[in-house]
């Protein structure tokens, strides 16, 4: 048997949920099991105890609620990719998750289990650096809420307590009609990316009223290029403005690993960032790296 | 700590109960208690596809899943795909008429992933069929011969269906 010994737990319902995690020792979280299955079979985790939300209940769904798309956290990622919903009012995420994976991945793997897994690389942790999302936790005290920015606090660690539960994100919607574009480098189709770059654009009287723009791969956490935001808003949009405004970009401090360099992530989060805004704002239609994926 | 639990699975429409480790994967499961060895294993960490099953109609790694995360659920295998012991469904037709197999170990993750992506996309382009296709590996055929299998089985299920 590949995994290692454990006791496994299917809480029905969240408070069921926190209070096993209350009570027991060394125990795991078990989402869409896509990172912490293969982390099992490779006994890189050994708990003592599973507890696996797969049939809790209110913890999936989408909704709109307050100006914002609240999001279960046991959502999973093919949910997201066919939902409506998220196509016509978060065209960030619907265009995040093709990146993501594989068919069989997205069909088990949850929003709320990327969020808790941290990964550098992954899309829908940089989806909610990008719409300043809120992050639902329940714990033995109840619930509380953290604002994204302060939700990844090293690698692959959140500031959610050892007892919390994760159990809905939320992403503040942007206004109407605003633009969007995600785009990655990678080796292969469904690979983890060595950087992404996620744009999202209100443009209004031929100028850029509010921009942001987040750079995922380089560091533990995805990083927000204020200084590439706050030097295209008040501008129109064009590619000398973004090409000039990324330059920045090569001075962010990034990661270095087997697959990427430093300098040659800070080289590719100035280029795709830079791409990423031509594409949100129709300036890339012709360009020859503008494919669908 | 051996901690086991009983579950019913269906498996190609037929329901099984069975008492299973909580640690036994759906892989091992369908393979070692149930002898249905057509879903096959090759890296056991959900990179090469070769396990996918289709879990209640969508597909999934069965190396990723439990087998106590089944119960209750309905599991269509690559045994589960041709309509009859002397008769291939036309995907299965398909790979056979456009050298879509070589070795064969791939075969059954290709073959249930591609059953679930024609079903939601039944006229493919040829890129989408190879992204449909690219969470599967396979070391023999360099995916041209699938590639076209998919095209062409997608053609013959369309004609079936006319």
């Amino acid at each position: 048997m590949k995994p290692p010994p454990f006791q496994y737990h299917d809480p029905k319902t969240v408070a069921e949920a926190v209070g096993l995690l209350g009570r027991l020792e060394n125990a795991k979280l078990l989402a869409g099991g896509q990172s912490l299955m293969p982390m099992l079979n490779m006994r890189f985790v050994l708990p003592d105890h599973v507890i696996d939300l797969n049939r809790c209940e209110g913890l999936a769904g989408i909704k709109e609620a307050g100006g914002a798309l609240e999001i279960g956290a046991m959502t999973r990622q093919r949910d997201l990719e066919f939902s409506d919903l998220v196509k016509a009012k978060c065209p960030l995420l619907e265009q995040a998750i093709q990146h993501i994976g594989h068919r069989q991945t997205r069909n088990r793997g949850t929003i709320g289990g990327s969020l808790c897994h941290l990964d550098p690389a992954a899309e829908l942790v940089s989806v909610c650096a990008a719409h300043d999302a809120t992050v639902v936790v329940e714990g033995p005290n109840g619930r509380r809420e953290i604002a994204f920015a302060d939700f990844p606090v090293a690698f692959m660690t959140s500031s959610i307590e050892l007892n919390e539960i994760v159990t809905a994100v939320r992403l503040p919607l942007w206004a109407p009609g605003h633009k969007a574009a995600f785009i990655e480098f990678s080796r292969r189709h469904g690979d983890f990316a060595i950087v992404s770059a996620a744009a999202m654009l209100e443009i209004g009287g031929g100028k850029i009223t509010r921009a942001s723009v987040t750079i995922g791969g380089v560091a533990v956490a995805p990083h927000r290029a204020r200084d590439v935001e706050q030097a295209i808003t008040g501008q129109a949009p064009s590619s000398d403005l973004f090409r000039k405004a990324c330059e920045s970009c090569r001075s962010i401090e990034a990661l270095e690993d087997i697959h990427a360099s430093s300098s040659y992530r800070q080289h590719l989060a100035a280029v795709l960032s830079r791409r990423a805004l031509e594409k949100a704002a129709g300036l890339a239609d012709n360009a020859p790296w503008n494919k669908v994926h | 700590m051996n901690d086991t639990r009983t579950i019913t699975v269906t498996v190609n429409g037929k329901a099984y109960t069975k008492d299973v480790p909580v640690r036994l994967t759906l892989a091992d499961f369908l393979r070692g208690e149930l002898q249905l060895t057509g879903t096959h294993l090759g890296c056991e960490h959900g990179v090469c596809g070769a396990c996918t099953i289709l879990l209640d109609e969508r597909s999934a790694r069965s190396c990723l899943m439990l087998a106590v995360q089944a119960n209750g659920h309905e599991i269509m295998t690559v045994e589960g795909i041709a309509p009859s012991a002397d008769k291939l469904h036309p995907l299965q037709e398909a790979f056979r008429d456009n050298h879509g197999l070589q070795c064969g170990f791939c075969t059954p993750g290709m073959l249930t992933t591609l059953i679930e992506f024609l079903r939601d996309n039944p006229d493919p382009t040829e890129r989408e069929v190879r992204i449909a296709i690219s969470g599967n590996l396979c070391r023999c055929t360099g995916y041209q011969g699938i590639v076209l299998a998919a095209l062409d089985a997608a053609k013959r299920m369309k004609a079936a269906k006319a």
